[in-house]
């Protein structure tokens, strides 16, 4: 798959996408050079770090045309952006780069800072709702870009994505500026995605509503990287930061996808004693841990480690001993974040460390195994994760493509319809994650194996489970739903979706 | 497709989207019900639905039946004359009480068959027992017509009938499952153990299906897709169990190669009954996707 060259020499007009590449590959592109510089700073012994927002906005010197960062460990609970680009517009500052490590359906609320001008372009993983349509009628002043986990902290390290200032919401600070986020009243558990902000911004901001005059115990963010901290009430809604219980998928169809998924990874040379795997934390996935669970116990299997996103149902297997270690950039629930901050083997890492391609090897590379979702999918095994089936922004690629880079065994469980359209297409609408990483795709009407893993197709066969060819599961959906009429898009790009090594994979269409 | 009857699950007829997941669940029999899962208003859409739905996409995967209106109903006649063009594998007929309910049928399916130029007699029929005076005549129901191959008890509307009290473990229905299951085996057809409705109890469902095994029934409908895996779980053979199957069959075949009066295994004697019994458990084995070459 090449991307069209024409569209490149489009994306290269745009201020700050010059030097931008087509995607060539997953491994094809190399770093070179160095990291990028971090400002050097100095505070002396008993320097006070506690000021008003307002007071620190002006002390760090915020001004037009400056890229202001975020986490979005708070997920849909956060409250933290408002608060501090509400601060940014009164002092009538504008023009400025919100990198944000994802956008959740909360800050819908951002709009109106949009539409002042107070924030003109986008750098982030994901957005939807009506941030998603704002940047889908072009209205910022360039397209948005739309990068993977490990792509983010590649992006930051390299200097490619220089921050003026970072915001880092923080459930639990000290006076020091040493922040967690596994105490307080707001605890959200891994700061993973604050980290490389953290670690390279011109000027680190820690705005907290755990604030404490004792030094920390445990320390996600240490002090010799935070400038100014600043109290308020709440970061964020506990609601909307955590989910409640585990959830198991009870869709009959969803758990039929699950158990082949397990299955299929039953029966391939990765599912042995010492394996390391990563599986999400939805219905589905978690319904899909839970026949692995069955089927470690069953042959007397233990995982040597886990990577990626916690849940309760993670930490329910590292305390029963089948997953010795876990490395962890992201925590889901109350049992995730407390297991975090006291089980010695649940780690918490930076998405630098997660899934940063350009770097001695992230944990991602550590991987058997991988489980992940897809919006769509094509015949070529390209998937699409941002994008719906009208090519709206919907979802982002997050660990996506890091995860299916570097597991040897990259499983996609997808419905092969929804409502009355097919996931499965001759063109995804947008392609996040591509096909040359991703090995075999699980549905409810059958198994496909990417053509290129013979050595899976051998292991499959002859177990009973319904293999098929991705065309014959394609002409299946067809079937089914009557094919569907390649989606017409406007010529006119409003985002820029970026492989994990930096180069461009696909575009986001005005709608 | 397997040859065998562990699972028929049922998918209402009148439900676009649950007629497209029926073949998603491995039943080895799906059913499209034209009767209790369908109101008296939709009788018409649900047939021509279910009709529009074969012609367009019948699964490959699976045995397709479908379950009609009784013959006391307006609708029974139409959803025959529509059905059996689409050659399902079977017919289920609900409230099947006499030998004569059988031999109508069978009278109604041969001149629809003869109308769409089908093989004749390609059409089976299952009986649904749900009262008292069907229970009472299963056997005379089972051999009622050639083209009957299973037989099956519906607790819900005997129970009725009965004015019998519900109980939790079914211990009220015993005496009926074990005459049809009796009256199964004499006749040569298949019996079908009873839908297990609380689809929530996953234990009470497997202990009632591994109960119905021991009284010797083949297969078991369902209600629900979450159901399928527990019934083949429990009718699926054991490693240990495929392992003696395959040698006492290979005991039988050494034996009759040299013209042997007496099979013997391991010093014990082996008699037709347990070589029969063998051959069933490979059957099953095979149809369970396990490996008996």
């Amino acid at each position: 798959m090449m991307f069209d060259h024409a569209l490149m020499s489009e994306i290269n007009k745009f201020p700050g996408y010059e030097n931008k590449k087509a995607f060539a590959g997953a491994f094809a592109t190399l770093p070179d050079g160095m990291m990028a510089p971090r400002s050097l700073k100095c505070v002396k012994p008993g320097t006070n770090k506690k000021f008003s927002l307002d007071y620190i906005l002006d002390a760090v010197g915020l001004k037009d045309g400056m890229t202001i960062s975020f986490h979005h460990c708070l997920r849909n609970g956060d409250a933290v952006m408002r608060y501090v680009i509400d601060a940014i517009a009164k002092k009538g500052i504008r023009d400025l780069t919100l990198a944000v490590s994802s956008l959740s359906a909360v800050q819908d609320c951002l709009l109106p800072y949009f539409e002042q001008g107070v924030i003109t372009a986008i750098d982030t993983s994901g957005n939807r709702g009506k941030l998603g349509a704002y940047v889908q009628k072009g209205k910022l002043k360039k397209p948005a870009i739309y990068r993977t986990h490990g792509g983010r902290a590649r992006a930051i390290e390299t200097g490619e994505l220089h921050i003026d200032v970072a915001f880092i919401a923080a459930p639990c600070c000290d006076k020091f500026g040493n922040i967690n986020g596994v105490q307080g009243k707001s605890a959200c558990g891994s700061l993973g995605y604050a980290m490389p902000d953290a670690e390279y911004a011109d000027h680190v901001v820690a705005i907290t509503d755990g604030y404490t005059e004792k030094p920390l115990d445990y320390v996600s963010i240490p002090q010799t990287q935070v400038d100014y901290i600043t109290e308020i009430d709440s970061i964020g809604d506990p609601k909307g930061i955590t989910t409640g219980s585990i959830r198991v998928s009870k869709s009959p169809a969803e758990l039929i996808i699950s158990k082949y998924a397990a299955d299929v990874i039953g029966f391939t040379e990765y599912f042995r004693d010492g394996m390391v795997f990563q599986f999400g934390s939805g219905g589905m996935a978690i319904a899909t841990a839970g026949y692995i669970r069955e089927k470690m116990l069953a042959r007397g299997i233990v995982a040597d480690a886990g990577v990626g996103g916690v849940s309760g149902f993670h930490v329910q297997m590292l305390n029963e001993g089948l997953i010795k270690t876990f490395y962890d950039p992201q925590d889901f629930d109350l049992t995730a974040i407390s297991s975090l901050g006291t089980n010695p083997k649940h780690h918490e890492i930076s998405a630098s460390a997660y899934a940063n391609p350009f770097s001695a090897s992230p944990y991602v590379n550590m991987l058997d195994v991988t489980v992940l979702s897809a919006t769509e999918i094509d015949t070529d095994f390209n998937v699409n994760v941002l994008t719906d089936s009208y090519g709206k922004l919907l979802g982002a690629p997050g660990g996506h493509p890091d995860s299916a880079a570097g597991a040897k065994l990259t499983v996609i469980t997808m419905p092969l319809l929804r409502n009355r359209l097919p996931m499965l297409l001759d063109h995804v609408s947008t392609i996040v994650t591509p096909g040359e990483t991703v090995d075999v795709l699980v549905t409810e009407y059958g198994i496909a194996v990417n053509p290129r893993r013979q050595d899976i197709s051998d292991a499959l066969k002859g177990k009973g489970l319904p293999l098929k060819s991705i065309e014959e599961l394609k002409a299946k959906a067809d079937a089914l739903t009557g094919k569907v009429a390649p989606l017409e898009l406007s010529d006119e790009i409003c985002g820029i979706v970026e492989y994990r090594d930096g180069t461009i994979i696909d575009i986001i269409h005005k709608i | 497709m397997n040859s065998l009857y562990r699972t028929l699950l049922f998918v209402p007829g009148n439900n676009p989207g649950q007629l497209v997941k029926a073949e998603i669940y491995g039943a080895d029999s799906v059913i499209f019900d034209l009767e209790d899962a369908v109101s008296v208003h939709e009788k018409d859409a649900a047939r021509d639905l279910v009709r529009h739905y074969l012609l367009a996409m019948r699964p490959d995967n699976c045995r397709v039946g479908i379950r009609i209106n009784a013959q006391d109903t307006p609708y029974y006649e139409k959803d025959v004359r529509a059905m059996v063009p689409l050659k399902p594998d079977f017919l289920r007929l609900p409230k099947s009480e006499t030998a004569e309910n059988m031999q109508k049928l069978d009278a109604l399916i041969t001149e629809c068959e003869k109308k769409a130029g089908i093989e004749a007699g390609s059409v089976k029929i299952i009986a649904t027992i749900e009262t008292a005076l069907g229970v009472y005549n299963a056997f005379q129901i089972a051999k009622g017509s050639p083209r009957v191959i299973a037989i099956g008890l519906g607790a819900e509307d005997f129970r009725t009938d009965m004015k019998m009290t519900r109980s939790d473990d079914g211990q009220e229905i015993l005496f009926a499952r074990n005459l049809i299951s009796l009256s199964a085996h004499a006749a040569g057809v298949m019996p079908l153990d009873y839908v297990y409705s609380n689809f929530a109890n996953m234990e009470g469902f497997t202990a009632d299906v591994k109960f119905g095994k021991m009284l010797g029934f083949t297969g078991k409908s369902v209600i629900h897709p979450s159901q399928v895996p527990l019934v083949h779980e429990v009718y699926n053979p054991t490693d240990k169990e495929i392992e003696h199957a395959k040698r006492v069959v290979a005991a039988y075949n050494e034996a009759m190669a040299r013209n042997a009066g007496v099979v013997a295994l391991d010093g014990k004697m082996i008699d037709m009954p347990i070589v029969t019994r063998a051959k069933n458990t490979l059957e099953y084995a095979k149809a369970s996707g396990k490996e008996i070459e």
